[in-house]
Formats: structure tokens, C-alpha cells, sequence
């Protein structure tokens, strides 16, 4: 795709795995007939289209890596949402899903862009950050990376064990995570949400020019942006991507 | 009506069926207050009528983008909250 601009053509892949990631998210795993690749942080809008021609559409980030030929999409059910609860309990392995992209080349990394990188997601948010992190791994990158990730529970910890253990055998990536509601018995770690005293714990040095990627919801994003800037960090580096309250 | 603040980077997909070019990357200049910057970090307010992209230094109205879709698809593109747009070949 380097160089040659196209037109962004909506096209049906197949949905060739689905998996429950928590009780509420899940990912599906789609083969996409000549996908381009993408840029871990981009995105696809999707397009679900009833019986009467009504259709729905909503964006959702990539969660594979580049590297990986399939794209994982990571929904999040919402339950007054139009396309969501059909993305997590409808769809099957097997159906089409009617996408466009990649999209968007602004919150999007390649290794070769270095760091250091701070990475703040909260909740589903972290899809498109977990394409950074397995894209990071894939290409054998070494770039320090820091992930800050806010969930409600242990239990709704997207990607968990995926998470300890590609942070268990490398020592260049650092995963903290915060829980908001609930926390097991014996939690060590944060237990609210992030603030700029946390950020102020875990960002690391304004001097060593960090870039951050922000992605969830538009509350958590804008507190964490505008508490990065307030500690001093490039307001060029610090890239958000917010999902709205609903919509899903 | 639901409308949501998002970033740039959720008004790409419809400009992307305007733009040949990667939009999100794209240097906006905002006419009523001089700002430079990627449209992925300004702002974009979306709805099911249209998508309104605003500069994220002043608010001001950058780029609004309404797509008519009952028979031939028309687009109605108003771009005079932009000074200039600065497009680039990725390589």
C-alpha cells in the first residue's frame, strides 16, 4: 500500500474463529480476501445491514498484530447497543462481516518509530495497544514499552494471561494494572482510577521524550492526556484515541 | 440524537471515501486561529446526520462532512474552517 493512495472499498471477510475473552468481550478472529496488512492502532468500520436495508456502523480497532494475517476484532458487548450483542452472540464462524480499512495512520506505531512507549488503555480500549505490544514482539523489537491498564475487576482484565506472560519473557515490557470496582483478596496493585498521580509513578522521564498512546472511554482518555501534558510530556506525543459511552 | 466527541481519527473512515490520501495524518491549518496539526489529533463530533471535525486548539469548526445516502450517494463537504490542508504520500 506504501505510496499508491486508494479508495476505502467496503468488502466481506469470513469470520473464521471467535473467542470469549471476558464476560462481557469478545474477539473475532476475520480473514479479509487481499488484506493490505495494517499499522498496529488502526482501525475498520463495520457495517451490519437488515433484511430492510436499514444499516448500522461502527468502528472497530484491530487487536493482531500486522504480522499476523488474520485481523482480530475485540467487541465489547454493550446491551442497548445496535451491532455489538450481534457481533458477541449472533455471529458464527462461517458468516461474512461486511468491513473497510485500514483506517487511520495517525494512532498507529511501527517499531522502527522507537520510544519509549507508554501505552493507557481502559477496558476495551486496549485493543488497538495490544497490537502494538504483539507487533512489538512479532518483529523481535526491544522499544521499553510501559502498559497502564484500567479494568473494573480482575475478571474483565482483557487478555490477561496473553498480558503476564509476554510480560514474564521480556523485561523491556512493564504491565501495570489498576482495578476500579473490584479487587481479590490480597491485591497488591492500583485499585482506582488513573489520576496524575499514578501517571507521575509510571510515565516514564518527560526527558526521555516517551510517546504515549491513550485509548477508552472519552472521560479516561482526556484525564490521562490532559494529566500527561500537565507532567510535562509533549502534547505532539501524546496520541488518544476515545470511544464514546455507547454506541456500540 | 447520540453524538459523541471522538478523535480525528473517527471522522477517517468517511473522508477516506472522499480523499485518496490518509487523512488522519493530514496537517490541518485551522482558519480561525492558526493552528497546525494532524487531523487525528483534533476533534471529531459524530452522529448519524453528519460529522463535524473541530480544531483542538480553539473548538472552532474545521471540516464538516454530511453524506446523503437515499439514491446516488451525495456529500456535502464544507471546509472553510480550513486555512489549508497539507496531504502526503506515505511511503
Amino acid at each position: 500500500m506504501a505510496g499508491v493512495p486508494h479508495k476505502l472499498a467496503w468488502r466481506i471477510g469470513e469470520v473464521v474463529e471467535t473467542s470469549p475473552d471476558t464476560p462481557r468481550t469478545k474477539s473475532l478472529f476475520v480473514e479479509v480476501p487481499g488484506w493490505e496488512g495494517h499499522r498496529a492502532g488502526q482501525h475498520v468500520d463495520v457495517r451490519l445491514t437488515a433484511e430492510d436495508g436499514y444499516q448500522a456502523q461502527r468502528s472497530y480497532s484491530i487487536a493482531s498484530a500486522p504480522e499476523n494475517g488474520r485481523v482480530e476484532l475485540l467487541v465489547e458487548r454493550l446491551d442497548d447497543g445496535e451491532v455489538s450483542p450481534y457481533l458477541t452472540d449472533e455471529i458464527r464462524v462461517g458468516d461474512g462481516l461486511e468491513l473497510r480499512g485500514p483506517i487511520g495512520g495517525w494512532f498507529a506505531w511501527e517499531a522502527r518509530e522507537g520510544g519509549p512507549l507508554l501505552l493507557v488503555a481502559g477496558g476495551s480500549g486496549i485493543a488497538p495497544l495490544m497490537a502494538m505490544i504483539r507487533h512489538r514482539k512479532a518483529v523481535g523489537n526491544d522499544t521499553p514499552a510501559r502498559l497502564l491498564y484500567s479494568s473494573r475487576s480482575y475478571e474483565e482484565i482483557i487478555f490477561r494471561e496473553e498480558l503476564e506472560s509476554l510480560a514474564a519473557e521480556d523485561s523491556s515490557l512493564e504491565i501495570i494494572h489498576t482495578l476500579t470496582r473490584s479487587a481479590p483478596p490480597g491485591w497488591k496493585g492500583y485499585d482506582r482510577r488513573i489520576d496524575a498521580e499514578m501517571l507521575a509513578e509510571i510515565a516514564p522521564a518527560t526527558e526521555e521524550g516517551p510517546l504515549a498512546f491513550v485509548c477508552g472511554p472519552t472521560p479516561l482518555v482526556e484525564t490521562v492526556a490532559t494529566a500527561l501534558v500537565g507532567l510535562g510530556h509533549e502534547p505532539t506525543r501524546v496520541k488518544t484515541e476515545r470511544f464514546g459511552p455507547t454506541g456500540g | 440524537m447520540d453524538e459523541h466527541r471522538l478523535d480525528g481519527n473517527a471522522a477517517a473512515g468517511v473522508l477516506a471515501e472522499i480523499f485518496t490520501f490518509e487523512i488522519t495524518t493530514a496537517r490541518a491549518a485551522c482558519a480561525h486561529c492558526g493552528a497546525t496539526g494532524p487531523l487525528g489529533s483534533s476533534m471529531a463530533y459524530v452522529s448519524e446526520i453528519g460529522t463535524v471535525v473541530r480544531c483542538a486548539a480553539c473548538d472552532s469548526v474545521l471540516i464538516r462532512v454530511v453524506r446523503q445516502d437515499d439514491g446516488p450517494q451525495r456529500y456535502w463537504l464544507d471546509l472553510k474552517g480550513v486555512e489549508y490542508l497539507q496531504l502526503r504520500e506515505r511511503l
